[in-house]
């Protein structure tokens, strides 16, 4: 039993005018219908009068009666029947816009009654004579298939999509180009039937079209080609992207395609330049001479810099995008820098991305001009782009050995300032210059020491603490600078006071005579009077070192650390290559594999572990590898472990994994050690000032599961939040242990357990104490 | 069938307004709720306040939110699947270009008194997520303000399927015209010391086409590399395009051979190309200031602006922006020629001179009075920008040859305008600290 609808209000007007004898009345009250749409209200109410109004011969009205149904048709299935009549008459009108219009909203239509009257006009709309309603028609099929997949099977829908890519209308080409790429796409997902006689005797419903419709054959090469150069922009991206996926027969083709691709890099549209370069970042890895492979890149370089004068949103997906294709090939725009300076009104997210970029062209060439340009951004106001700015110094500095100085030379300037986040900014930079050149700048170190009031940020107080530290026996009051920290040991936060810890032990093994009481001090400090279990920890082993073996000590503490250099990616090597083949695409921009961010639920994040794990694997074993050649030179280092770890001098990764296995960690856990061994995070963990800030979604890894981490990063508490987000995706969530195996616990974090036998990160991860 | 619909993605493109309320939106597959939309202001305040930087795109709950802005409306696209970001966002800017083009304005309340024109450019420009026609030419042809009965005007849509896509056929004109304006702008950065660190050229040739049918035509400019190629590099100057972009009516592939400019140009008026040079310019207009800064009491300004290019040639329009203090207030100018006002708005005065001669030099003093008590803030050492044309003048040498068309012969030559003008980031960072014995004489 129906409910009356009432007899006032809004709605009741509005019915009452659908209902009318006049016409304008009509055509008044449709428009007044979707304006209460556009603003949210729900008119699914109106939809049998609403629907009486399609049959007119004002477009403008018909077009509003089928808005309508777009956004109803679901909420009244019953009722859409009504509409059919209509449609199917509208698909043969004489108009071609009305059929095209009749068509495109038949197939959109989320209800099954209308899409088995669908069949026909939609083959008779994809042979029509006007191209407008064709292509129109080359779109529908993918909605259709969106919906009903078996339905285009049956009907040959897709076969006929493949002979459009010959018709002669570029516009019609381009949309059955994309159509049928959607569609093979979603053929991807659809569970497959079971095994058929292949198309002959008509199976059972099928859903799945026949994979070799999909296939492209040197035919169709050829017709997608000529079609390039003739479509409209939007087609153009479509055929660029099914030239993507296009599988090259030999090294021939692919040169043929890369030449005819070449000449899209002169349009304006940046969509069809990023299209291009993708086609021929993907084709350009089967040609092999050379001096073709050097007029690609060479030609690319001038399109991409034009983007940098569009409008920012483009101008940032290109910049994204500039930043991989860099890191695959560094010397496309090697002379460009310039153009990648800041403009004084460039929105932030802009001026972030061509930082980084900079950096990533800085050379012994262009270094003054560049530092130059830093400094000068270190005075606006943008407080994290001033910060990222005097970052920029730092990672300069230890790209390019010879320029090193004079970054030194402006970040002392930028101190003099005396702006705090400046300061502390270049704090923190400073730190990582004294450790890719140690013993070179420490005539600086008493201006440093002379900013120790300024300093309130953990990272900035931990990196002078480590400086202060690192360089004790050259600080005459080394004693009385870490001594101000002590004092107020129980209000810092916990990386300040594993460094204060980690820096008066130092103190003590190098100037032992003066530092008795104090190293006293801060054992007790930190074992009684703190909360972090890290701190504890590092504090008792400290103790048990000290008062066991000091020379072991010496060698452990003091140990030299392995020089820190700018990783040349930010991704690993593999899903470099998977993102490049994407240029463009939302995973180009966010610099992450679509599996990571489009939404399939558990699905989906198995299918991420599952891909992060391959290429990883194969960088396990070749770390092993290393591990048994570096295993001499650790053999000293090893003595530290040997209450509660076998001697694996020589022992592979495999080896290790169960060695810590022992140490009573979940199987959870080793398998996370396994899949952090990519060197990327190793580098990550070096020099987190390289790290890429991820655009989007945060990384997942809480800083509370890395807590692991923190003991043996160098100096940074949040470096792991910029981990890549494999990594961060499940927690090393490992509880801190007692004493006794409390360096097992920790190594699994610092990513190697193999690493430990590995001489150059043995040294690091042990030369933080 | 539940499972398709969840793996299928979804586009769904969105007109907010400043507080991020939908003011119109339409989904092309599937719908998103209403719900997503909503959402995308209050993510982005979230992102704001935890010092995220918000980005054009970014991804939420598996949906992934692209936007650009304009004036006070976030244009907004929403999908669930690895979208072509790229073409995404140009293709918001250009429903943006479109609409603009059709009401004017694009603001709120252009786009509540035109909704139902919206939703039907919405309709044409995408379908099912990939764009269709985006010429607005086109549209307007069939797409008008006012409504039109079937039985008056059966259209059919011919240019948006002719091979030609950005021309009807059937166009008359009694008298065939052609214009053509070559604008040159130059974006350059001086620093502090007088040198130009980074220069470029943006140059453009426009067309203003009035021709009858289905003309083709063929555009002959000094282009260096067609000139060393056919062996004419000694006769006239020529000049070397590092990039070039084209209207989409110019054949690419013609150009890559030979580098002839051919084309069936639209009707009316377009962008027929682009290029760019990244030789370096000397600034054409260049202004240095000497500020001396009393805090807490007054602030002084001598600015110095020269016409570097010939003395034949003259500068129109000039603007001289020159940044000061956010607090600054009682401004006092004095100036020998043009006119100065303060536009606190931006924190600057302005210079206007109205004729700059080539090779002159000009000079002004600024006086601004400070508040005593001054906020501790760093001053923001925005640089000094200036606004010019130079009619007649071309940095780059580029000269237009010919312009043929095809079948007619005997047409005469386009009427063809040169200008110089500056890019939008024409900056000077020559603003120095006066040294306490002041250059600058009081007022």
């Amino acid at each position: 039993m129906a409910m009356a609808p009432p007899r006032k209000g809004e709605n009741y007007e509005l019915r009452q005018q659908l209902n009318s004898e006049y016409r304008d009345k009509r055509a008044d009250a449709i428009k007044r219908v979707i304006a209460n749409h556009t603003i949210g209200k729900d008119c699914s109410g109106l939809f049998p009068d609403v629907v009486k109004n399609m049959q007119t011969d004002d477009l403008e009205q018909k077009k509003l009666v089928y808005l309508y149904l777009m956004n109803y048709a679901k909420t009244q299935p019953e009722l859409v029947i009504l509409a059919v009549n209509t449609f199917v008459k509208d698909t043969a009108d004489p108009n071609p816009l009305v059929r095209a219009l009749a068509i495109r909203t038949m197939s959109i239509l989320r209800a099954e009654k209308i899409l088995d009257y669908l069949a026909s006009p939609l083959s008779r709309c994809l042979k029509d004579d006007n191209p407008y309603v064709r292509k129109t028609a080359a779109l529908c099929v993918a909605k259709v298939f969106d919906l009903k997949p078996e339905l285009c099977v049956e009907y040959g829908f897709v076969e006929t999509l493949r002979d459009l890519i010959g018709d002669g209308n570029p516009m019609v080409v381009a949309n059955a180009v994309a159509a049928l790429a959607d569609i093979y796409e979603a053929s991807l997902n659809l569970p497959d039937t079971p095994p058929t006689s292949p198309g002959r005797s008509s199976p059972p419903p099928s859903s799945k079209p026949n994979p070799e419709l999909f296939i492209i054959d040197p035919p169709t090469l050829t017709k997608l080609l000529v079609a390039l150069n003739e479509c409209s922009e939007w087609g153009r991206i479509a055929i660029l992207n099914t030239l993507a996926r296009y599988k090259a027969l030999d090294e021939k083709e692919s040169e043929h395609i890369c030449e005819r691709v070449m000449p899209q890099f002169q349009h304006v549209n940046a969509a069809v330049v990023l299209g291009a370069v993708k086609v021929i970042m993907i084709h350009m890895k089967a040609v092999t001479r050379e001096d073709l492979i050097k007029s690609l890149t060479r030609k690319m370089a001038p399109p991409l810099v034009t983007l940098i004068s569009s409008p920012p949103e483009v101008q940032w997906v290109a910049l994204r995008n500039i930043n991989l294709l860099l890191q695959k090939r560094p010397d496309i725009l090697a002379n460009e820098m310039r153009v990648f300076f800041c403009k004084y009104n460039d929105p932030p997210y802009v001026k972030v991305e061509k930082l980084d970029i900079m950096v990533r062209l800085a050379s012994e060439k262009n270094v003054d001009t560049l530092l130059g340009e830093l400094k000068e951004y270190a005075s606006e106001v943008d407080v994290d782009f001033v910060r990222k700015a005097v970052r920029a110094v730092g990672q300069v500095a230890i790209k390019i050995d010879e320029a090193a100085e004079r970054c030194v030379g402006v970040l002392m300037e930028l101190i003099e300032t005396r702006v705090s986040y400046v300061v502390q900014e270049a704090v923190i930079v400073i730190k990582d210059i004294f450790r890719k050149y140690p013993h070179s700048y420490e005539g600086i170190i008493p201006t440093l020491c002379a900013n120790l009031e300024e300093l309130d940020e953990p990272e900035a107080k931990a990196s002078l603490i480590w400086i202060i530290g690192e360089y004790a026996e050259k600080i005459e009051n080394a004693d009385e600078l870490l001594g101000t920290f002590l004092e107020s040991f129980k209000e810092e936060s916990y990386p300040v006071q594993l460094q204060t810890l980690t820096a008066i032990v130092k103190l003590f093994l190098k100037k032992p005579d003066e530092s008795q009481t104090i190293v006293q001090k801060v054992l007790q400090a930190a074992t009684k009077d703190c909360d972090s279990a890290d701190v504890r920890d590092r504090a008792y082993i400290y103790w048990r070192l000290l008062s066991s073996d000091p020379a072991a000590a010496k060698s452990v503490v003091l140990a030299v650390r392995p020089p820190i250099s700018l990783p040349q990616t930010t991704v690993a090597p593999a899903i470099l290559e998977e993102l490049l083949a994407e240029v463009s695409s939302l995973a180009s921009v966010y610099h992450k594999p679509a599996a990571t961010f489009i939404g399939k639920g558990r699905l989906g994040a198995e299918e991420m572990q599952r891909r992060a794990l391959e290429p990883e694997e194969e960088n396990a074993r070749e770390k092993a590898l290393q591990t048994v050649v570096a295993g001499q030179q650790a053999e000293n280092l090893l003595d530290f472990d040997a209450d509660d770890e076998p001697q694996p001098s020589s022992a592979g990764g495999s080896q290790s994994l169960s060695m810590l296995g022992n140490g009573g960690i979940s199987s959870s856990t080793i398998s996370n050690v396994a899949k952090s061994t990519n060197p990327l995070d190793e580098l990550m963990d070096l020099f987190s000032t390289a790290s890429m800030t991820t655009p989007a979604a945060q990384p997942v890894a809480p800083k509370s599961t890395v807590s692991g981490i923190q003991g043996l990063q160098d100096d940074r508490q949040d470096t792991n939040t910029t981990h890549d987000a494999f990594a961060g995706l499940t927690g090393l969530g490992s509880p801190p242990q007692g004493l006794g195996n409390g360096n097992g616990v920790t190594s699994p974090a610092q990513s190697q357990g193999q690493a430990q036998q590995r001489g150059g990160a043995q040294d690091d991860l042990l030369g933080l104490f | 069938m539940d499972s398709v619909a969840d793996l299928s993605g979804n586009l769904t493109v969105a007109i907010l307004d400043v507080k991020g309320k939908s003011l119109i939106q339409r989904s092309y597959r599937d719908d998103v709720p209403p719900s997503y939309i909503e959402r995308f202001l209050p993510l982005v305040l979230e992102m704001e306040e935890e010092n995220v930087q918000v980005t054009p795109c970014f991804s939420d709950e598996g949906i992934n939110y692209m936007h650009i802005r304009h004036n006070n409306l976030y244009l907004l696209a929403l999908s669930k699947r690895n979208s072509n970001a790229a073409e995404v966002i140009f293709f918001l800017h250009r429903l943006c270009s479109v609409l603009t083009e059709y009401f004017k304005e694009l603001e709120e309340e252009s786009i509540r008194d035109n909704f139902v024109i919206i939703y039907e450019l919405l309709d044409e420009m995408m379908d099912f997520g990939f764009p269709q026609t985006t010429e607005s030419k086109i549209l307007q042809e069939y797409i008008t303000q006012e409504s039109h009965k079937l039985e008056v005007q059966a259209r059919p849509p011919m240019a948006v399927t002719n091979a030609v896509s950005w021309r009807s056929e059937g166009i008359r004109y009694r008298k065939n015209e052609v214009f053509l304006d070559v604008v040159e702008s130059i974006n350059l950065l001086v620093n502090a010391s007088g040198n130009v660190i980074r220069s470029e050229i943006l140059g453009a040739v426009k067309m203003k086409c009035y021709l009858t049918g289905m003309p083709e035509l063929r555009l002959g400019l000094n282009d260096k590399v067609m000139f060393e190629a056919t062996g004419r590099g000694a006769r006239g100057k020529s000049f070397e395009m590092e990039d070039v972009k084209f209207h989409q009516c110019v054949r690419l592939s013609r150009f890559e051979n030979d580098r002839t400019i051919s084309f069936i140009p639209p009707d009316g008026e377009f962008e027929l190309m682009s290029y760019r040079l990244s030789t370096p310019v000397k600034p054409l207009v260049y202004v240095e200031a000497s500020v001396e800064n009393h805090r807490g009491s007054r602030v002084e300004y001598m600015v110095k602006v020269r016409g570097q290019f010939k003395r034949k040639s003259t500068a129109n329009n000039v603007e001289i922006f020159v940044p000061v203090p956010d607090d600054a207030d009682s401004p006092k100018f004095r100036t020998s020629v043009g006119s100065v006002v303060y536009a606190p708005e931006k924190s600057a005065f302005v210079w206007k001179i109205k004729q700059l001669g080539g090779g002159r030099d000009y000079m002004m003093r600024a006086h601004f009075g400070l508040p005593s008590v001054r906020n501790d803030e760093i001053d923001k050492r925005a640089p000094i920008s200036v606004n010019f044309e130079i009619p007649y003048f071309t940095v780059s040498g580029i000269q237009v040859r010919y312009l043929k068309i095809v079948e007619k012969s005997g047409y005469q030559m386009p009427w063809v305008r040169y200008i110089a003008r500056n890019g939008d980031d024409y900056v000077l960072r020559t603003i120095s600290d006066a040294k306490s014995s002041s250059i600058i004489a009081p007022l």
